[in-house]
């Protein structure tokens, strides 16, 4: 009786694991065909030789678009427990993007 | 290794214990060595500095020697004298606050200590050599370029090392305090320390690689032919002051905090109160290192960024005081209605908040882009940096080191001289820097080796440089009876303060685990809820059983060797490039023992239930 609950159970927890790991896999899939669109595209527009004002705005969000994905979907930041780094990595992302702001409008602009 | 056998070692096997260590606590002590040598340095050659300022037109050192004097007291006292004492109070402390056996990283833990001491001994060799660095401890750009000899050479190598270690050290700090807290010790529940020290890793996490990329343009710029600094080759000279205080500005904070955090536990201990507004402070620290960012340009107002830039740098730096102002009306309200024992730590915390403020108000001062024009390099700058950094810091670090001397050494120190030592230091202190302030608003420029007489300087100085021997009187006094202490003074109880904090739970000094049985915390101060609620010991919060310890090892010091060998040999190959070898063979030192740790596995050893159960109940006794 007790093994046959237990056992009930197991395969319940078994079969949310299974579906929980498709869910995952589909979603490793769909990331990683986007980034290879994501870099076909970027190869793309500098191939195609358009205006350069338009070209690297764009390369540059793809290129925010793919870390992203890297870190969430490859890195499994999205998961439970990492809220320290993702808390870390965007604070030393913060640091470093108000440095380089400030030096390209005080030092280069200014 | 039980207690028994360390006692009867002779000299040899304790100095080889303590090369190989990787314990927090005995790096904590090898860091505390370490950065009072440094200490005493940067005191000796700020003394030469005053002497020769005694008298207009004097004539005790030559500018030269001048000039090197007082870049080398700059950066020996922040890089190798504040920063490893604040991090010998961290090792000792922040582990056995948050109820952890060691930190995250012992190995990392003890490569950082051997770094910061090659790095220091690097740069200090330059003193025989031919000259040591001449160019301001900010090493501006492009004096710094210019500047003949290799003292800069050795600047840039030294602080680079040294900079390692750093920023080793911290990231072990935040790894520890993340993942290596005590069951129920919640991050809201965290001594103030540890906070402090959480947050000081942060900015060093984030604000040495800054240091570290200007270091290394210096260094190309003067051994390789680079030309990063040099504007008639594209280059851009004001690059190096905007690197170095984006690291140098928050790098003050980074010294700031942890003393901050000492005050916050030494304040509420001798109270006999929590601390007023815990949650407060939390957020203050935070905010503190969150503006510390936005300042850096508040060193440059005389640059000539223009008029947004500077407005936009002075607010943020007035922004500051807000958090610190917070911060100062907690201790006061912590204090307010309190049980007050005036011990030597709480005499260093009551002198530090109207110093402190003291220097913080010229802050501001200071801040006002369009009134720096006024004070900008003058001595009134010199007065409020020593203000904070001597008011703050290093009545931090005295207040931590005293506090905290139990749990290194087992042993209180003598508190009657302990008195007499802050009595000296303090009245010297303000004798010294208070002065300075209108010695600036009169318009002496900083950093000059002579000042001519009758411009009304002349009594200023002499009032200034008697306060400077009454700190060296204090300080000299300190370490008779560091020696008195050791020779004399009973053994410490494991809670010679009556403290509230889970270090004082263990005995004086800990068992080299720390905690049997890790602690189960109940709340902030979970000591004191134990001394309050419970029978006054902490309960066990898991089973006794094998504790996991790490190996000594001596790889530390010798990757370190290695790194000094070669810093060494990139210094000199510009002169012959036979140096190369002399690289070379540190290069190999240094990543031959990496390989060496990465191959070999050490995987520590286990002290026995047995063993433990023999050893007495080890909480205070």
């Amino acid at each position: 009786m007790v093994d046959q609950n237990y056992s009930t159970n197991q395969t319940e927890k078994d079969l949310f694991y299974k579906e929980k790991k498709k869910e995952e896999m589909k979603h490793q899939v769909v990331t990683f065909a986007m980034m290879i669109i994501f870099t076909l595209i970027a190869f793309g527009i500098v191939m195609a030789d358009v205006s350069k004002m338009f070209t690297i705005p764009i390369i540059i969000v793809l290129a925010i678009v793919q870390v992203g994905f890297q870190f969430f979907y490859f890195m499994h930041m999205s998961n439970e427990g990492h809220t320290w780094p993702v808390t870390m990595i965007f604070s030393g992302i913060f640091a470093a993007f108000l440095t380089v702001l400030a030096l390209t409008t005080i030092v280069w602009w200014g | 290794m039980s207690a028994t056998a360390t006692k009867k070692a002779g000299f040899g096997s304790v100095l080889w214990d303590y090369l190989t260590t990787v314990d927090h606590k005995k790096i904590a002590i090898l860091y505390l060595i370490g950065g009072f040598f440094f200490f005493i340095l940067g005191g000796l050659e700020a003394m030469l500095v005053r002497i020769q300022l005694i008298q207009p037109d004097n004539n005790f050192v030559s500018a030269q020697f001048y000039n090197e004097l007082i870049t080398m007291h700059g950066t020996t006292m922040i890089f190798l004298a504040a920063m490893p004492l604040l991090l010998a109070l961290m090792n000792i402390a922040m582990p056995l606050q948050i109820g952890a056996r060691d930190v995250a990283f012992p190995f990392v833990n003890a490569l950082g200590f051997w770094l910061f001491l090659i790095g220091g001994i690097v740069l200090n060799i330059s003193w025989f050599t031919g000259g040591a660095p001449d160019a301001g401890w900010t090493a501006y750009t492009p004096l710094s370029i210019f500047s003949e000899g290799h003292g800069l050479d050795y600047y840039s190598i030294g602080l680079q090392i040294a900079g390692f270690g750093t920023l080793m050290g911290g990231i072990n700090f935040l790894v520890t305090v993340i993942t290596m807290r005590a069951p129920g010790m919640t991050m809201m529940r965290m001594p103030l320390f540890s906070w402090t020290t959480f947050i000081a890793s942060v900015l060093i996490l984030f604000a040495f690689p800054a240091l570290t990329v200007g270091l290394f343009l210096l260094t190309f710029d003067r051994l390789f032919g680079a030309n990063f600094f040099d504007p008639s080759m594209g280059g851009n000279v004001v690059i190096w002051e905007h690197l170095f205080w984006i690291f140098g500005h928050p790098e003050v904070y980074i010294l700031i905090l942890p003393a901050f955090g000492v005050f916050s536990e030494v304040i509420p201990t001798f109270s006999k109160k929590r601390l007023f507004g815990y949650s407060s402070m939390v957020f203050a620290t935070v905010l503190i290192a969150f503006l510390g960012f936005m300042v850096w340009a508040h060193h440059m107002f005389t640059v000539g960024l223009g008029p947004i830039a500077n407005s936009i740098f002075a607010i943020a730096t007035m922004a500051i005081a807000v958090p610190t102002g917070i911060k100062i009306f907690n201790w006061l309200f912590t204090m307010w209605g309190g049980t007050l024992r005036f011990t030597s730590p709480m005499l260093f915390a009551l002198g530090f908040i109207p110093s402190f403020t003291i220097g913080g108000m010229t802050g501001v001062m200071l801040g006002a882009a369009a009134a720096d024009f006024q004070y900008h390099d003058t001595y009134f700058v010199i007065a409020h940096f020593h203000y904070v950094i001597v008011g703050g810091t290093v009545f931090g670090i005295f207040a931590g080191l005293i506090y905290w001397w139990p749990k290194m050494f087992g042993k209180v120190l003598n508190e009657k001289m302990n008195h007499w030592f802050f009595w000296l230091f303090f009245i010297g202190f303000h004798l010294t820097f208070f002065l300075q302030h209108f010695l600036g608003l009169m318009g002496m420029p900083r950093r000059y080796w002579v000042f001519l007489e009758g411009q009304g300087l002349d009594l200023f100085n002499f009032i200034s440089t008697i306060g400077a021997f009454f700190m060296a009187a204090g300080t000299i006094l300190f370490m008779y009876n560091i020696v008195w202490t050791a020779m004399k003074e009973p053994k410490a109880s494991g809670d010679p303060w009556d403290g509230r904090t889970l270090e004082w739970a263990v005995s004086s000094p800990p068992p080299h685990y720390n905690f049997k049985q890790l602690p189960l915390v109940r709340g902030l101060d979970p000591l004191w809820i134990e001394k309050t609620e419970g029978n006054g010991k902490m309960q066990p919060a898991e089973p006794l059983g094998d504790i996991h310890m790490p190996n000594n090892t001596i790889i530390p010091l010798i990757m370190s060797i290695g790194l000094g060998i070669a810093g060494m040999g990139i210094i000199y190959q510009v002169d012959n490039p036979m140096w190369w070898i002399v690289a070379v063979i540190g290069f190999i030192i240094f990543f031959g023992s990496m390989a060496v740790r990465s191959l070999k596995d050490d995987l520590g050893h286990h002290i026995h239930k047995e063993d433990l159960e023999k050893e007495g109940d080890g909480s205070n006794g």
